[in-house]
């Protein structure tokens, strides 16, 4: 849209009002008429769905900390007491607990699509960057929040995790005592982990700002991956997906409710309703489920530098995604050889998370290695091979003559 | 190149989730899977069971064990043993404890209030360890809730976990009616002052000799107090004290999720209409 365009408003203060800040303009123009390509499936709807759950996250959040005491002492203590004595507290606490599970379910559903319908591809690399890098902080969040309770595994997940960094030569434990305040995890860890836990959903916030306007100057890719032409392609977004949007919320609150109200627990780990004890190690250490893999990653690889190289690098390698897949065509629905690669990643993913939640030895390290060998492989060899040596099926030259069947009523009527 | 690599990568991952055996859970016995009120998405507490359930906490397991994040009060409310007013406060002005400090600085017993928490049977931790031969009987708030009951093969745990809940109260029950005779190549090695219980979660060896016995408590509503029953009773009011707000949470849910559906179907039938504009 042109800068200085600005809709033309019948009401005489709306138009005074968007003269001088022209929000409203903004607003018809981002939320209401964006075209929006008429072909999108529900998978598309996980961007609204991840919008509504980061205001979840927060507004449970600052709830939260109305009755949460970051202290050692009390940190675990008025978690239950507002399980207990907070109005309805046990359910707004579960709602954020749950919620961060439900978070993670939405944006690795959300992440996949991509992969599969090339979202990554120019002109689009930088909002798929973009959205590598809330990746990042939403998983910075997750583990600093998951520390908060200071139970069992939130106080060995902080070692283990703040650990990690001791394996930067040199410096190491230097950043090391500097990460934790002092030289273990201890009341300025928690207090940090709890200032930062606060900040980082707003830098999401304005990260998610970014990535909605990344999205809007290309618009929307879609399941045929050809370019949108103006006209029979598109529908604007008001009502045609605020309406799909909003029931495809609604359903997936159905399942954040499902386990929020009556399996609460299910996704936890029991050990972490026991106050955390620096002098006690739970028999094993194990992150919540959505780290699993990159925990795989981790743990698959005998050396600790590397093997957190390799944890941080099978994000990072995301990145670079946009390059190193050689391809011109967007969608895998015309890339016969690629889809296969794309399902083999899934399954792949979804195995690291099984060897994740298991102690790396015997079979379990022997797949944990084959698995973490083959995800880098998929991205640094496969992708960039497949999309050389692949022919692709023709592609439709346009979104309504992929989705509509020929001669239909409503292309005659165009 | 077919459909079939990813397949058979997915059969791989169904077969090794169906035999992979659970973390860390291989040598303990899963607990016994006796039937509570309170599962299931409609379950509730049943009041008389949780008050037998205190009664054997207080006469028995209080002796040893604390349960700091109660309050007599919690006795009354809502959604657990639901003794009257007048009861939870006799039952706290069975106990005594410190105030102060008073008016000239010192500190005085006085009866406990329903607001004052359950009173802890030893002062700090060395005095429980010195009294218990070392071992620290664990603070019984959250015990259901901190302890898995089940275990086996992923697939097989991870339903069990979804349909029966994560096993609690029934590692409670189990932990209670589990003491046995150890086998014959354990015997010897047993550990000084221990006892062979196999569904104790940290090895077979547990300090806690076994608490109940046959007629241990006198059930004022004439239930027989066999060593079942209490291990039962004790059992669920353990899961009430480890989320004394289990029926508000289930209710609620039960009427937000008959509203999400309602809602979710309305919203279909618009999204249906206004893209119904635009189908061919």
């Amino acid at each position: 849209m042109a800068e200085h365009a600005r809709y033309d408003f019948k009401n005489p203060v709306a138009r005074w009002f968007d003269s001088r800040l022209p929000i409203l303009t903004m607003t018809k123009v981002h939320a209401l008429d964006y075209p929006t390509p008429r072909n999108l499936n529900y998978f598309w709807t996980f961007g609204a769905i991840l919008a509504v759950m980061l205001v979840v996250q927060i507004v449970t959040g600052i709830v939260l900390v109305m009755h949460f005491v970051p202290h050692v002492d009390f940190a675990f203590d008025s978690i239950e007491e507002i399980r207990r004595d907070v109005n309805y507290g046990n359910i707004i606490q579960k709602m954020h607990q749950v919620g961060a599970s439900m978070f993670f379910f939405a944006v690795y559903i959300h992440i996949f699509r991509g992969l599969y319908y090339g979202s990554y591809k120019t002109p689009r690399e930088v909002l798929w960057m973009i959205g590598v890098l809330i990746l990042l902080v939403m998983m910075a969040t997750a583990f600093l929040g998951y520390v908060l309770p200071w139970g069992q595994m939130s106080f060995w997940a902080a070692k283990v995790i703040t650990n990690l960094f001791s394996a930067i030569p040199f410096f190491g434990d230097a950043i090391v005592t500097w990460l934790w305040g002092g030289y273990s995890v201890d009341n300025p860890t928690l207090n940090r982990f709890f200032s930062l836990h606060y900040l980082l959903p707003f830098v999401l916030a304005g990260l998610v700002f970014l990535h909605i306007w990344a999205l809007h100057v290309p618009g929307n890719n879609n399941p045929v991956g050809v370019e949108v032409r103006p006209g029979q392609d598109t529908v604007p977004f008001h009502p045609y997906y605020t309406m799909k949007d909003l029931y495809a919320v609604v359903v997936f609150l159905i399942l954040f409710a499902a386990f929020m109200f009556f399996a609460p627990d299910y996704l936890g780990h029991p050990i972490n309703y026991a106050k955390a004890n620096p002098l006690v190690t739970p028999t094993h250490i194990v992150p919540e489920w959505y780290f699993l893999p990159f925990y795989a990653i981790l743990r698959s690889i005998p050396d600790k530098l590397l093997g957190v190289i390799a944890m941080f690098g099978s994000i990072l390698i995301l990145f670079a995604l946009p390059w190193l897949d050689t391809s011109p065509v967007r969608s895998a629905n015309y890339r016969p050889v690629y889809r296969q690669f794309f399902w083999l990643l899934v399954i792949d993913c979804i195995i690291l998370g099984i060897v994740g939640s298991n102690p790396p030895e015997g079979s379990w390290l022997i797949i944990g290695r084959i698995a973490t060998a083959y995800y880098f492989l998929h991205f640094l060899v496969i992708m960039p091979l497949v999309g050389f040596l692949e022919v692709p099926r023709p592609v439709p030259a346009s979104i309504s003559e992929a989705v509509l069947p020929a001669g239909s009523a409503f292309k005659a009527a165009e | 190149m077919s459909r079939t690599l990813p397949l058979i990568a997915l059969a791989l991952i169904g077969l090794s989730a169906a035999f992979a055996p659970a973390l860390g859970l291989e040598e303990k016995h899963p607990a016994k899977d006796v039937g509570f009120s309170f599962e299931g998405p409609f379950g509730t507490f049943d009041r008389a069971q949780v008050q037998r359930g205190y009664q054997v906490y207080k006469e028995v397991c209080s002796a040893c064990h604390s349960m700091t994040l109660m309050r007599f009060r919690n006795l009354g409310e809502p959604g657990g043993p639901e003794f009257p007013p007048e009861q939870v406060k006799a039952i706290a002005a069975q106990y005594k404890v410190t105030d102060g400090p008073d008016a000239s600085g010192n500190m005085f017993e006085r009866p406990a209030l329903p607001s004052d928490p359950f009173v802890k049977p030893f002062p700090n931790e060395a005095a429980a360890r010195a009294a218990n031969g070392g071992a620290l009987p664990p603070d019984l708030s959250l015990i259901t809730k901190m302890r898995a009951g089940w275990s086996g093969r992923l697939l097989t745990l991870y339903t069990t976990q979804l349909i029966k809940g994560m096993g609690g109260p029934e590692y409670v029950y189990s932990v209670l009616t589990g003491y046995e005779e150890p086998p014959k190549d354990l015997a010897a090695e047993a550990p000084e002052g221990k006892f062979y219980n196999p569904y104790f979660e940290n090895g077979h060896w547990i300090g806690m000799p076994p608490p109940l016995s046959d007629g241990a408590v006198t059930y004022a509503d004439g239930t027989k107090a066999t060593v079942d029953q209490m291990a039962r009773d004790v059992a669920a009011f353990l899961a009430w004290a480890g989320e004394p707000k289990m029926e508000e949470r289930k209710r609620i849910g039960f009427q937000v999720m008959v509203y999400l559906v309602v809602f979710a179907a309305l919203l279909y039938l618009v999204k249906r209409r206004i893209w119904g504009r635009h189908e061919p």
